[in-house]
């Protein structure tokens, strides 16, 4: 695979991101350059090389230096997955042989239910989830520097990533067995070369039901040479509550990920490499297209697929992190999977995505096209809103995904294949011009946009999974109505911009020794009302621990036939919004964070730090 | 690079009982899995030391721009060789006369300051320039730096117009809004803190609290935390003879008295 280009056509390309660039200087949208037919000409050229985006400058800073990546030529390279270990699964820590102990290879320091200070752990608060070895699955994952290789023409890319790669290793998990994770942070010292990066970490392991110890809260960063056992119980919410003893199936989890949490550098570390998917499996969502839901079998069929938009440094050839914006930060050039626009050979049958939106700061309107028939709908099924399954698969043809959302897709190949279809792009249409958010979801036109990843479709294979078209039913979706879905207390939060900082209700994150700044008891039902009174940028609001639904969005109920019906973690805040989200907090206490994942607002202060508790407060505007 | 079947996944992902299985049908090391990390990077590898070297030198150019200042001593020093390079540094940017939000940063500051003690003007810097260099002369931020209480190592500082708006822009101390970005009342109020050798930087809103300021320096380089620690521990011993002159200074600078040292180990 791969196409050859000449110095000619390369040289076209660069000369054509120079014209770009300058019409670009003129503070002209794409659209207007698509209306005025700028772009025909060699522009037209643009998209399907891969170099249509560009570095915004949101600031209109004076246009000294202004880095824009090196012209790449995409689909070079294959997709990296499981299967071709381009995404390996992370393998277990062989089992002790007397089954209640921890792996020899823990030794001489096995996990402990209290932080082992001594030797060297982060933590600071017990394990309040109870140890079980005989049930426990053990990893060993290692922080430290690495090389990847973005681009076949780009230098190998330093990177701080987990065991070294990014994006790291997936770790797959089955409910009913615990994890161990031993996160050692071996991130060097000195100058972090980049020039960004900060070697004090904090792991975040994104929508998991975990305590506060192991849930990678911002404050619980610790330094190199130190390790944090951080302890997954995989349990299903209202374990020790609503549903004792098992919880309820209806919260299952799938899609989650980990990635670094630090206070004030999640941004730089995140866009260093530290993040990693976190496969949740069980019994009806199995990974196997045979049983339970009949969903496609991983790792064969089921593929995750990280989405990140990076600059390179045209002098150095290194990533380049523009620490200066404070609205957010744009790539121009799209990752999925650590590699600049990859092709994936595909079989001619169904395929699972699980497509992930890993910031920082860009925003996607993911599309299908069909470079032979740029006007042809093709239509996919969403399964599932963040790490959850929706009740029933949704017809589509595209999907806005805002950072840190996830939605789980099925694209039927065969099906596509019979219609002659032999090539296909996932494109990003949303037109985005700066890290403050899309400029609106009004969809770019086919192939105007970005082309992510490129689908070879192969020969016809065997596929015993569901088939969506029938409408199978996944997990219902909890209660919000009756007497157990009565909120105990309506919280309001305004996400705003304050004197060229982020603030919620008018107050910044503070420090990590500040008092919590409400309180939520402990499985108790709550209700959140979330404002953005701006018509200048969006917000996409993560809230740690557990799902919520969206009642409503500028006070009009979620319609069925979104997404958005279904459990979540991130909501989207979009301009002069305000949303509405129901909570059942259950079953564990400690210390979580509501923030905003457009990374560049977490960092510069949009977040609240709280805490569950057995009593709670009663502050309604926090 | 060898795909793995299905079964052969599972076996993997299943108990221990399917783990010979899985040793006799695959290497040890498949492409699916992995089971150590990478070989680590040495940081003394020459390759590596020329990464940092040209990293510290785009930062130095896309963010750093050598213009000439003034200070309200009245000294002309270079942006970057004389303010920035080989330090540790928190920037913000102020007017004299400004009565919105900046005697609050300006406080904020004067408690970062406080807390540092004699380190400020050796090991930590602090920089607040003018968004009004036509009328802040270097007289004026002096008178102004005076009535602020400022202590030495705490630089005010003027120059041209254009090279005061290319620190601004280059920083990134604008408002997306050009017409809001006009407005100087309302200006942002946001500190820049990083240290130019370790090559980190940040930045924390000047009107939260100064503790955050502080306890983000510490962060980045733990030699300059190690006397950071020893500066406290002396101020602390010293403290009877100092009790005088921070009653003084609290009452002018801090009406609310709060300025809590920071606890030890106190973001954990």
């Amino acid at each position: 695979m791969g196409e050859k280009h000449s110095k000619r056509t390369l040289k076209e390309i660069a000369n054509a991101t120079k014209n770009r660039r300058e019409l670009i200087a003129a503070r002209l949208s794409r659209r207007e350059l698509i209306k005025m037919g700028l772009v025909a000409g060699t522009g037209m050229l643009l998209p399907i090389k891969g170099l249509s985006a560009r570095w915004a400058d949101p600031n209109h800073r004076i246009p000294l230096h202004q880095s824009v990546s090196p012209p790449l030529v995409p689909f070079q390279e294959p997709l990296n997955t499981a299967m071709n270990g381009g995404m390996p699964i992370k393998a277990k820590e062989t089992p002790n042989p007397n089954p209640s102990l921890a792996p020899v290879s823990f030794n001489p320091n096995p996990p402990t239910i209290a932080p082992n200070t001594a030797a060297g752990e982060g933590r600071t608060r017990n394990h309040q989830y109870p140890f079980d070895f005989a049930n426990t699955d053990f990893y060993k994952i290692s922080q430290q520097a690495g090389f990847v290789n973005f681009h076949p023409d780009l230098d190998p890319q330093y990177i701080w990533g987990f065991d070294g790669i990014a994006p790291g290793p997936t770790i797959v998990a089955q409910y009913g067995r615990r994890i161990l994770m031993r996160n050692s942070n071996n991130l060097p010292g000195g100058p972090p070369p980049g020039g960004f990066g900060l070697n004090s970490v904090t792991s975040h392991l994104h929508n998991g039901h975990t305590p506060s110890e192991s849930d990678g809260h911002p404050c619980d960063f610790y330094g190199t040479g130190q390790f944090y056992d951080h302890h997954y119980p995989n349990v299903l919410a209202g374990f020790a509550s609503t549903h004792a003893p098992n919880g309820d199936p209806n919260e299952t989890l799938g899609t989650l990920w980990f990635h670094d949490h630090r206070l004030d550098f999640t941004s730089q570390n995140v866009y260093k490499g530290l993040a990693a998917f976190y496969i949740l499996f069980g019994p009806q969502d199995t990974g196997n297209e045979n049983t339970g839901f009949h969903l496609p079998t991983f790792p064969d069929y089921d593929v995750p697929l990280m989405l990140a938009d990076r600059l390179i440094d045209p002098d150095t050839g290194q990533l380049f992190f523009d620490f200066s914006s404070f609205d957010g930060i744009l790539g121009d050039k799209f990752l999925v999977n650590g590699k600049v626009q990859p092709f994936f050979d595909v079989k001619a049958r169904r395929y699972r995505f699980r497509i992930l939106n890993s910031g920082p700061s860009r925003f996607y309107n993911l599309f299908l096209t069909n470079p032979n028939n740029l006007n042809q709908q093709i239509p996919f099924y969403i399964i599932s809103s963040d790490g959850n399954l929706l009740p029933n698969p949704l017809l589509k043809t595209s999907v806005v995904i805002s950072v840190a959302e996830r939605n789980d897709i099925i694209i039927d190949f065969k099906a596509l294949k019979d219609m002659g279809i032999s090539t296909l792009y996932l494109e990003n249409r949303m037109e985005q011009d700066d890290g403050r958010g899309p400029d609106d979801d009004d969809p770019l036109p086919a192939g105007q946009g970005n082309y992510l990843l490129k689908f070879n479709i192969g020969e016809t294979v065997t596929d015993n999974s569901v088939n969506p078209a029938t409408n199978p039913s996944f997990y219902a979706l909890p209660t919000i109505t009756g007497p157990t879905a009565v909120p105990r207390i309506t919280r309001n939060f305004r996400f705003e911009r304050k004197n060229g900082m982020w603030a919620v209700n008018g107050k910044f994150v503070g420090v990590c020794s500040d008092p919590p700044r409400f309180k939520v008891q402990k499985n108790s039902v709550e209700k959140w009302i979330i404002q953005n009174n701006s018509g200048g940028w969006e917000h996409p609001i993560h809230i740690h621990f557990e799902e919520f639904r969206m009642l409503k969005r500028n006070g009009v109920a979620i319609p069925n036939n979104s997404f958005e019906f279904g459990r979540k973690d991130v909501a989207r805040l979009g301009r002069n919004q305000t949303i509405e989200l129901f909570f059942r907090f259950r079953d564990f206490e400690g210390k979580y964070p509501i923030h905003c994942h457009n990374v560049v607002h977490e960092d510069h202060a949009m977040m609240v730090l709280w805490e569950i508790d057995q009593n709670g407060d009663n502050k309604t505007q926090p | 690079m060898s795909n793995i079947n299905r079964r052969n996944f599972f076996s993997l992902l299943g108990a221990a009982s399917t783990g010979l299985a899985l040793s006799q049908t695959m290497p040890a090391q498949t492409a699916t899995t992995m089971a150590g990390a990478a070989p680590r990077i040495d940081s003394n590898d020459d390759k590596i030391k020329k990464m940092i070297a040209a990293s510290r030198e785009k930062l130095r150019e896309r963010f750093f721009p050598n213009v000439e200042l003034t200070t309200h001593e009245g000294k002309k020093v270079r942006f970057y060789d004389d303010l920035i390079k080989d330090k540790i540094i928190t920037l913000n940017f102020m007017y004299a006369t400004c009565d919105g939000i900046c005697p609050t940063i300006t406080r904020n500051l004067a408690k970062v300051q406080q807390m540092f003690g004699d380190m400020v003007g050796r090991e930590l810097f602090m920089y607040s320039i003018t968004l009004k260099p036509t009328l802040d002369t270097p007289e004026v931020l002096y008178k102004h730096a005076q009535e602020m209480n400022v202590k030495p190592g705490w630089l005010f500082l003027t120059g041209k117009p254009e090279d005061i708006e290319l620190i601004r822009r280059k920083q990134g101390f604008v408002d997306p809004d050009p017409e809001l970005d006009k407005d100087k009342t309302n200006h942002i109020g946001n500190v820049r803190f990083g240290n130019e050798p370790m090559q980190t930087w940040a930045a924390c809103p000047g009107l939260g609290k100064p503790e955050l300021i502080v306890e983000s320096l510490l962060w980045m380089d733990s030699g300059f935390k190690a006397k950071y620690l020893a500066q406290k521990e002396k101020m602390r011993t010293m403290e009877p003879a100092r009790q005088q002159d921070h009653h003084q200074h609290d009452q002018k600078q801090m009406p609310e008295s709060t300025a809590p040292g920071i606890r030890k180990g106190g973001r954990k």
